[in-house]
């Protein structure tokens, strides 16, 4: 699934910035700065979206700077009911159909369970969030779950082709077709067309109650999993629970020729914003899944081994953690990270 | 659309208007009859063990059992016998174990025919953390309140043209109601501080919308009991990190059927999780909800657990408070004590000896 090569002039990038609510703003100016001091040759153009102010000219030329750039890095965006619904403007004009995250227990963060290592891939577009809902009775609302064997078999074939990249064992459709034989039924069957044409990978099934009640006693046995778009929303954030919560997950929305990064859980954390005490891994490493997107692998290498040495340090954890960290404190312990890593000239990344 | 699921759709909300859930009767005096389903594989056992505890405990007690595999009825539509029908209307107060749905049966799910049957819309599951059976979580203490009849299960699907589906999730005013309504009563009647509404309204706005209004509307008659409303996906985050911030829960049908399963996991299992249903018209079903273990039956080897802690559930709903806590203190002294363990606890006994251990406890209590 290789995009045409995104915007880049004279070796350097430009990556649609939206800083969206909440903590987005204040954690993207830490990516910025980082990016900065790392002399990552990548220039931000910031688009504002945000439930404050946007109309629908706002929204057009986010959507336009995103399909000129190809890439965009987002905070989350606040639902704001007096617009259309439109869960994620860009999942729709850009076709981000599949959302993955690759949650990893990682090294230092205090967790119920250990050794987890599952990616969630989430059919983005359809499903449960097809916004069509009607009242034709009064006091009796209809919702529509739209399943189409197209974007099944996609989201298959995106599922099957990912485990192969990265070589994982088994993949495991997460569904319903006990009780929503057709909806479900369908996505299934569309699995199992296509898991048909990669041999080398065991094909799983299971219902998503039994899937979320294994997840937590036993969440080492899931190695990559598939679903639609409801069960998506629900498995993603039980398994950022289980590896430490909201603040250490990134996660991509992938379409055919865009790509959107963001924090897994696409949660806003209005309550935290401005007060320096968010956790920034997230978002940086969802800049570092950007910079690997960009073919910039030597720097997403560099900020990912700091960001992640900086996490395991206790002293300096945030307050998701259970620590007293700030996020300033903790933005600068990894240049300091990086700095200790050498000189980083053009010449020796 | 289609005519007839309309029709019957509105007839049913007309229905339910008119009907008006009476209270739980308390029966703290005399024997009360209850009826007693053992169902199939594990269950006759269990139910025995059950039985037998109960006997110990000296709870007025008395069970009649009847059989509930579907039977075609006259007119060739599936029902449950008769007599079974019979004996739990005039009960009002059901115990039921695991039942099998035999794949080429021809009948439909034993448990929604319970459910259409006896208008079963609340689903209760109390999910506390056993001491003595260890879970990565140790503090759970909630309870998920899960509207059953409608929903994401109406099971009203079409093929809009090939290759495209369409599944419909029903909400209407009235079982939203009636669901929020139980659930504040149930905070009242049984000491909880807040009831939290679980819901997608951001993206479901109309269906989830109208849930949301119908609980925030009956919260406004239980200013006593806290109200806080709740995206299911921050749930499920918060959940799986601190389950102690969570008291009641109450949500449309899919994510009660997602959260419930999420809950008897903290706590360990399908296994140890009791269950219960409440119906119109007064009649409540409590029932484990693991499956049959067809490779266990009849080895004296299942674990009476989730079967007895919903009997102590159906106890509690009767007022029965005095036999209920003395049940499951003896219950939870035997897990904690863990020297009689059935297999599936981490122990090697046999359900008999679990049974008779709880049985000494109960009566050493007196």
């Amino acid at each position: 699934y290789r995009s045409p090569p995104p915007a880049k002039y004279g070796g350097r990038h430009t990556v649609t910035l939206i800083p969206g609510d909440g903590i987005g703003p204040e954690l993207l100016n830490h990516v910025r700065e980082l990016f900065r001091f790392c002399c990552v040759p990548v220039d931000f153009e910031v688009v504002r979206v945000d439930s404050s102010a946007s109309s629908e000219d706002d929204i057009n030329n986010a959507v336009t700077a995103i399909k000129r750039n190809g890439v965009a890095l987002k905070g989350n965006i606040e639902t704001n009911h007096n617009l259309p619904p439109s869960h994620n403007p860009g999942t729709i004009c850009f076709d981000l159909y599949a959302n993955v995250m690759h949650c990893q227990s990682l090294p230092g963060v205090p967790t119920r369970h250990k050794d987890i290592d599952v990616i969630i891939i989430r059919e983005n577009t359809e499903g449960e969030y097809s916004s069509l809902e009607h009242e034709n009775v009064p006091g009796v609302v209809e919702s529509l779950k739209i399943i189409t064997r197209v974007n099944s078999l996609r989201i298959a074939e995106y599922a099957f082709n990912l485990a192969r990249e990265k070589g994982r064992r088994k993949v495991t459709a997460v569904h319903k077709a006990n009780i929503m034989k057709l909806g479900d039924g369908l996505f299934l069957q569309c699995c199992k067309e296509v898991a048909a044409g990669y041999p080398d990978i065991t094909f799983d099934k299971m219902i998503v109650d039994n899937t979320t009640m294994q997840l937590v006693s036993k969440p080492q046995q899931f190695d990559v999993m598939v679903m639609p778009n409801l069960y998506g929303n629900v498995v993603s954030n039980v398994c950022a629970g289980l590896v430490g919560g909201p603040g250490l997950v990134p996660g991509v929305n992938y379409g055919k020729d865009y790509a959107v990064f963001e924090t897994a859980t696409r949660n806003t954390g209005k309550n935290i914003a401005n007060k320096n005490i968010a956790n920034p891994t997230a978002t940086l490493l969802a800049s570092c899944l950007m910079l690997d997107h960009l073919k910039l692998r030597a720097y997403a290498k560099m900020i990912r081994k700091a960001v992640l040495k900086t996490l395991s340090e206790t002293q300096l954890q945030t307050a998701d953690l259970g620590g007293q960290g700030t996020t300033s404190e903790v933005a600068h312990s990894i240049m300091q990270e990086i700095q200790r890593g050498g000189p980083r000239t053009s010449e020796q990344i | 659309m289609a005519g007839n699921a309309w029709r019957s759709t509105v007839s049913h909300v007309m229905g339910a208007i008119k009907t008006q859930s009476p209270l739980p009767r308390t029966f703290s005096r005399g024997i009360q009859t209850v009826t007693l389903i053992p169902g199939d594989g594990i269950g006759p056992e269990i139910s025995t063990a059950v039985m037998k505890i109960f006997e110990a405990a000296k709870a007025p007690i008395q069970w009649e059992e009847r059989n509930v595999t579907a039977i075609k009825g006259p007119g060739g539509r599936w029902m449950i016998p008769p007599e079974a029908k019979e004996s739990m209307n005039k009960n009002k107060i059901g115990l039921k174990g695991p039942l099998k749905t035999p794949i080429a049966a021809g009948h439909p799910s034993m448990n929604l025919l319970l459910r259409k049957t006896f208008d079963l819309y609340a689903n209760v599951r109390p999910c506390v953390s056993i001491e003595g059976f260890k879970t990565p979580y140790t503090d759970v203490d909630l309870v998920t309140i899960r509207e059953n009849t409608e929903g994401e299960y109406s099971g009203i699907e079409h093929l809009i043209v090939d290759g495209v589906v369409q599944s419909i999730k029903l909400i209407t005013e009235e079982a939203s109601r009636r669901i929020a309504e139980y659930a504040f009563e149930y905070a009242r009647n049984n000491q909880r501080t807040s009831v939290t509404a679980v819901h997608k309204a951001n993206i479901m706005r109309m269906s989830d919308g109208l849930f949301l209004r119908k609980c925030r509307e009956v919260a406004e008659n239980y200013k006593d009991v806290k109200f806080t409303e709740m995206y299911l996906d921050t749930v499920c985050l918060n959940m799986v990190q601190d389950p102690s911030h969570f008291d009641v829960l109450v949500m449309p049908n899919l994510y009660g059927d997602i959260l419930s399963d999420l809950c008897a996991g903290l706590i360990g299992g399908l296994g140890v999780t009791p269950s219960g249903n409440i119906g119109a018209n007064g009649v409540a079903i409590f029932e484990s909800v693991h499956g049959t273990a067809p490779d266990i039956a009849g080895k004296d080897l299942a674990n009476p657990t989730a079967l007895l802690l919903s009997a102590v559930m159906m106890l509690r709903h009767m007022g029965l408070h005095g036999h209920a806590k003395k049940i499951e203190t003896a219950c939870f002294d035997t897990i904690r004590d863990e020297k009689v363990l059935t297999k599936d606890l981490g122990g090697n006994a046999k359900c008999s000896e679990f049974t008779a251990d709880i049985c000494r406890r109960v009566q050493d209590m007196d």
